[in-house]
């Protein structure tokens, strides 16, 4: 009865379900410490997927690539350069700033600096261009007459 | 001349876009281009016994084509390298890759192997050291070990005539 009791326990999905979770009861502090460099990476084959939750095969093998690079005491630094060594800039989420990638990080400012530029220049445009009216002797007149006009009583 | 302002706006955003939409996002340039091929020993795939090392190849300009059995566009490819491996101007190695060792001798027993050897790589430990992202990938070594030149994807007879061949013919009359 008691060998029965325990065949029925070792059949229930949740005591034969072990395979997924094991990285993470291993050692939480490091599987923490993964995720959180791999947030910051990308995973190349699903290019807008993070390398901590794709399910890519490479990412994977990368995750645990990173992990074993923990274990063997390397620093978040030393992963992430060696990754770049491999597949290039392209795995940073943050792209670093480089000759070629400064029209990427200061160009928005510069077309905001160039709108702001265009914006200045047009009102003053407008300014010049409203306060430049002289009008004549006989205009003016005209003018007023026109301003003092007394109101239509109809409307 | 002001009033061209907005034309001259729209056709430099219209030739950023064509440049930019033009690209291939899964080209994505390799780092290890004119760096020393990472050194690795792997076993062979028909005498798993027996090892293959990179440092063998010294002195010799060859292609390291990464595929597995898996791998649909490797299909594409592969009458690409049999008629390539019957000119016999390039030894191509093949690193059998995240594959098991009976498919893989059995897609090439099926379609012909045009490999002067194959190295099985089944963890993809040494796919990583190479960048390795999808599979096919070749890169075109030469004597002192260098990669010269990764062909992402497939291998197709343009990309064979217009890069791999006269890179090959330049890198062996060093």
């Amino acid at each position: 009865m008691k060998y029965l009791l325990i065949l029925l326990i070792s059949l229930l999905p949740s005591f034969s379900y072990a395979g997924q979770a094991k990285d993470l009861a291993e050692d939480p502090v490091l599987e923490q410490r993964m995720v959180n460099l791999a947030q910051n990476l990308r995973c190349l084959v699903c290019q807008n997927e993070s390398l901590a939750s794709s399910r890519a095969d490479l990412a994977k093998d990368l995750r645990q690539e990173v992990r074993e690079k923990m274990k063997q005491g390397m620093t978040d630094q030393q992963i992430i350069d060696f990754l770049v060594s491999k597949y290039g800039d392209f795995v940073l989420f943050d792209p670093p700033m480089k000759s070629y990638t400064i029209l990427l990080w200061y160009g928005p400012f510069a077309l905001l600096l160039l709108g702001l530029a265009g914006l200045v220049y047009q009102l003053r445009k407008r300014k010049n261009a409203a306060s430049e009216i002289q009008l004549s002797s006989e205009e003016a007149q005209r003018a007023a007459a026109l301003l003092n006009e007394p109101k239509d009583p109809q409307t | 001349m002001t009033r061209f302002w907005p034309f001259v706006a729209f056709v430099v955003l219209a030739v950023f876009l064509y440049v930019g939409l033009g690209l291939n996002p899964h080209e994505i340039p390799s780092p290890l281009i004119n760096k020393p091929a990472p050194a690795f020993t792997l076993p062979q795939l028909y005498s798993p016994a027996k090892q293959f090392s990179s440092q063998d190849m010294k002195g010799k300009v060859w292609l390291l084509n990464v595929w597995a059995s898996w791998c649909v566009s490797c299909r594409e490819e592969h009458p690409v390298l049999m008629a390539l491996s019957q000119q016999n101007i390039v030894p191509i190695y093949g690193l059998d890759y995240k594959d098991k060792n009976p498919d893989g001798e059995a897609w090439l027993r099926e379609g012909g192997d045009p490999y002067t050897l194959v190295a099985t790589d089944a963890n993809g430990r040494v796919g990583i050291d190479y960048g390795v992202y999808g599979v096919p990938e070749t890169y075109v070594i030469d004597k002192q070990g260098v990669i010269r030149y990764k062909q992402i994807g497939a291998i197709t007879h343009e990309s064979l005539q217009q890069k791999i061949l006269p890179l090959v013919a330049e890198l062996q009359a060093k």
